[in-house]
């Protein structure tokens, strides 16, 4: 490291007009950030607002169409990320980059300049992860590692070249209460050692926490460089979205009726080495109840789903019972025509076709169970063009989907607006039951309220819903019920009043049964 | 110094029509240049490879004839690629067609009734169909890549023919000629006009073009496979299978395949020879991407690289040039047409590095 004894009032980080287009559309537009020595900086924004994008540019991953970047006093022009990590920039990505099949000290050499031996490497990570409380066994496979573990080799492997500033995008999306207190601690000493970091996040709470001063996105545009300390949750929340956000009622819930969906000691191996497989899950969700799953990302939540739609069957028929009628061997559609209807995490590719227009990704998941109103011809099975557009039409109009056009192609709507197509698609039908994974992941606070709203209000019609998310805010605005989700393992279901965010944490850390009572009592 | 290609934000409509049309021209410039360079007028050359033909009655038959084979196997690859199944051995698929239709007019030759020309037929779609089976099998239940083993079934099934006419199929009176016995008139697909040679296989290329774009354009099952080609996890969703897919786009492409191939031996050759096609199921993979795998188009790009065969035998003889330039057209009709479609979705942009870099990372 070549620039020691900087002056302390100097800056680490000046970032001048940053502009990035794709295209003719500017993911970011004339940014101005900069960032002083040994302060925690906040990054806030919606999904898409450019943050990514930002940083991107930052760490040498994306070039900027225009603007400049000032390191320490002098313009550079960060071409790769080595060059990056050179200069003294680390960074810790949302998604990681590690090889499952490889251990932690071998993924680290990977990064590192060739010729270190392996053995030093061990040593090094294993010290530095201990001292900045994030314990590491350099010898684990990461397969076998839990998601906040896997961070910290991402954090330790940035902290090793040394860097004097740290990039973190969206870091605690995947942590669990208590994980994220621990980060928050290691943040705190990095400060403590003058280093700078750059925290990216959509999270209010968190960034009144721990940071020191604040820059807002919007559009690609900064909105807001504020101490966000002295502002109110609702201030940066307007400066984020640029309005204020309606406010989910969940009153009249809570009537239940019968039981509409139900798993009795549902088990699934996994379909591939790293996918997680489901252990002896039970669930009840009666009529007029939302029952929410939480949980750290990757903990079977995709597979629980897949079970549950039928979008991969299960073995026997009576683990999975559909208005108390056996449907686990039956597929996604038997499913839907016994009034189920299914909204999965991914929409580009998976609840949608991106290429496909609305009204085309509308028959994807109702061309049987409206069968008599979308298709004729008989055996030919002729799609009725019309009526599906008058119905996406609908949909369209009942949820607020602002688009481009009569029918555009989903894939050139919002996340947001194609999200509130998707829950919509499946509103239209009145389900009786609704099964929704991750309802809200990466849409805007504006659709993101809509959606919730929308699900809390069919069950207050009678229906029953199933929401598998990992926002525990998104959680307690519309459960009624809760349960954790924790490697395949369901816990029991509480009602929604009786549970803590800190209850949550522990059993998403997997402390149920037993433990659980004693953890929690300690706790309060 | 680097080049990206930059996806474009829209991508313009005009364009996208004009693309095939582009590509053609460019074709015919270079194509120009080409002939310049073997040292031939490059107009008269252009002129008796692409105009000559269809200048006269015999030869748009010869058209037809040519055109049949390859709009009805690219016309099934359509299906199998649009589902993300990439059938590349519709040749083999072609001959053993061909060889399961001939059983009736080379095996059971003393049987004559109008029955047996349909019968062919039927045979030829079968013996297609199983063929494309195999691959298909392999895809579904192994995982196998399809791209490999239907190519290298081609070579199987051209050295099946080749051993079935030098062997147990040759014609005992043929002087040892390695053929089989002639069909018998009663297995011979009839002329479609009084005005010359092309016969029904055209008129079943047109029909099948028609049907699969009916299927593609309305009904549930051409969605299905749009889906499918265009994410399998959303076909999940929607309740299809891709297994079943594979199954349906392979056999379909198989029949059709194995249609041409009867059709072509049945109506043009009549007889089985060690070599019965010009490489119709390979060339009919430009034809089924020239058309944008859209089938209406499909008869377009059958009936232009038709064209390029005819016109290749026409300066063959009218310029003394060997079969090669055939070759090379086609191999600059599909480059220029791949080439303008990327070209129409993204844009080249060549990124410069400052000499200032700070980073020292730019002059790698």
């Amino acid at each position: 490291m070549s620039a020691e004894g900087q002056p302390a009032n100097s800056l680490l980080l000046a970032v001048g007009q940053l502009t990035k287009l794709f295209g003719t559309f500017a993911a970011c537009n004339g940014i101005n950030l900069d960032i002083k020595p040994g302060e925690i900086h906040a990054l806030l924004g919606e999904n898409g607002a450019g943050k990514s994008t930002l940083v991107k540019m930052l760490f040498g991953v994306l070039a900027p169409t225009s603007g400049q970047i000032v390191w320490q006093g002098q313009p550079v022009r960060i071409s790769s990320p080595s060059a990056a990590r050179k200069l003294g920039i680390g960074m810790v990505f949302q998604h990681f980059s590690l090889f499952e099949a490889l251990t932690v000290a071998e993924n680290i050499a990977l990064s590192m300049d060739p010729g270190v031996s392996l053995a030093r490497i061990a040593k090094e990570a294993s010290d530095l992860s201990h001292a900045y409380g994030l314990p590491l066994d350099p010898h684990a496979h990461v397969a076998d590692l839990s998601v906040g573990e896997r961070q910290r080799i991402e954090i330790v492997r940035a902290l090793l070249q040394n860097p004097k500033l740290i990039i973190l995008d969206e870091p605690t999306s995947v942590l669990t209460p208590q994980e994220a207190d621990r980060l928050f601690e290691t943040l705190n000493k990095l400060k403590a050692e003058g280093r700078s970091v750059l925290y990216i996040s959509h999270r209010l709470e968190e960034v009144q926490r721990i940071c020191d001063r604040a820059t807002v996105l919007r559009h690609g545009k900064v909105t807001g460089a504020c101490d966000p300390r002295q502002e109110t949750p609702s201030s940066l929340a307007r400066m984020m979205v640029g309005g204020d956000v309606a406010h989910v009622s969940a009153e009249g819930t809570g009537t239940k009726g019968a039981i509409k969906l139900e798993a009795r000691h549902l088990s699934a191996s996994a379909r591939t080495p790293f996918a997680v497989s489901l252990k002896n899950i039970c669930l009840k969700v009666h009529a007029g109840e939302v029952l929410a799953i939480a949980g750290v990302a990757g903990n079977g939540q995709g597979e629980l789903f897949d079970a549950l739609s039928g979008e991969y069957p299960v073995a026997s028929d009576d683990v999975i019972l559909i208005s108390d009628k056996p449907v686990g061997t039956r597929g996604i559609n038997a499913r839907r025509l016994m009034g189920a209807g299914f909204v999965p995490e991914e929409r580009h590719g998976h609840a949608a076709v991106s290429a496909l227009s609305l009204s085309d990704n509308l028959i994807l998941a109702r061309s049987q169970s409206d069968r008599r109103a979308f298709l004729g011809g008989g055996p030919l099975g002729l799609i009725r063009q019309d009526a599906v557009k008058m119905a996406a039409k609908r949909i369209s109009a009942a949820m607020d989907v602002r688009k481009s056009g009569e029918n555009p192609p989903a894939g050139s709507l919002s996340g947001g607006n194609l999200q509130k197509f998707i829950v919509g698609r499946e509103l239209d039908r009145q389900p009786t039951v609704l099964i929704v994974n991750q309802p809200t992941w990466g849409v805007d606070a504006g659709a993101a309220s809509r959606i919730r709203q929308a699900l809390v209000d069919l069950a207050k019609s009678g229906s029953a819903v199933l929401v598998i998310s990992q926002d525990l805010d998104e959680i307690f605005e519309v459960a009624t019920e809760i349960a954790v989700i924790s490697e395949g393992r369901l816990s029991d279901i509480y009602p929604a009043s009786d549970l803590s965010r800190e209850k949550i944490g522990l059993l998403m850390g997997g402390m149920y049964g037993k433990t659980e009572t004693a953890e929690t009592a300690h706790a309060h | 110094m680097r080049i990206e290609l930059e996806r474009r934000a829209d991508v313009s409509k005009l364009f996208s029509i004009l693309s095939p049309f582009i590509a053609l021209g460019l074709t015919l410039f270079f194509g120009g240049i080409m002939f310049m360079m073997l040292g031939k007028d490059p107009f008269s050359a252009l002129y008796s490879f692409f105009i000559e033909p269809l200048t006269e009655v015999w030869s748009l038959h010869e058209l037809a004839i040519k055109a049949a084979p390859l709009i009805l196997i690219a016309v099934g690859l359509s299906v199998c690629y649009r589902s993300n199944n990439w059938n590349i051995g519709a040749e083999g698929q072609f001959i053993m067609g061909a060889i399961a239709g001939s059983i009736l007019p080379v095996v059971f030759y003393e049987w004559q009734s109008p029955l047996v020309l349909p019968l062919m037929m039927l045979l030829g779609m079968l013996g297609g169909a199983l063929f494309a089976g195999i691959p298909a099998f392999l895809k579904a239940h192994l995982n196998t890549n399809e791209i490999l083993t239907s190519l290298m079934l081609v070579y199987v099934a051209q050295l099946f023919l080749d051993w079935l006419v030098r062997g147990p199929w040759r014609n005992p009176g043929g002087m040892n000629f390695p053929e089989t016995r002639t069909f018998d008139a009663t297995a011979v697909l009839p002329e479609m006009f009084a005005s010359g040679r092309a016969h029904w296989g055209f008129g079943f290329a047109i029909l099948a073009a028609i049907l699969i774009w009916f299927m593609m354009r309305y009904t549930l099952k051409g969605f299905e496979i749009t889906v499918l080609g265009q994410s399998q996890r959303a076909g999940r969703f929607a309740g299809f299978s891709s297994r079943k897919m594979i199954w349906f786009s392979m056999l379909l492409s198989g029949a059709l395949a194995g249609l041409a191939g009867i059709a072509e031996v049945s109506g043009a050759i009549q007889q089985l020879r060690p070599v019965i096609s010009p490489g119709y199921g390979f060339t009919a993979i430009i034809v089924a991407f020239l058309g944008r795998l859209n089938p209406l188009g499909i008869v377009v790009s059958g009936l232009v690289l038709a064209l390029t065969y005819l016109g290749g035998e026409a300066v063959q003889v009218s310029l003394q040039i060997s079969d090669k330039p055939i070759r090379v057209f086609q191999g600059l009709l599909l480059f220029f047409v791949l080439s303008c479609d990327t070209l129409i979705h993204y844009k080249i942009r060549m990124i410069w590095y400052d000499l200032n870099d700070t980073t020292g990372e730019g002059a790698r």
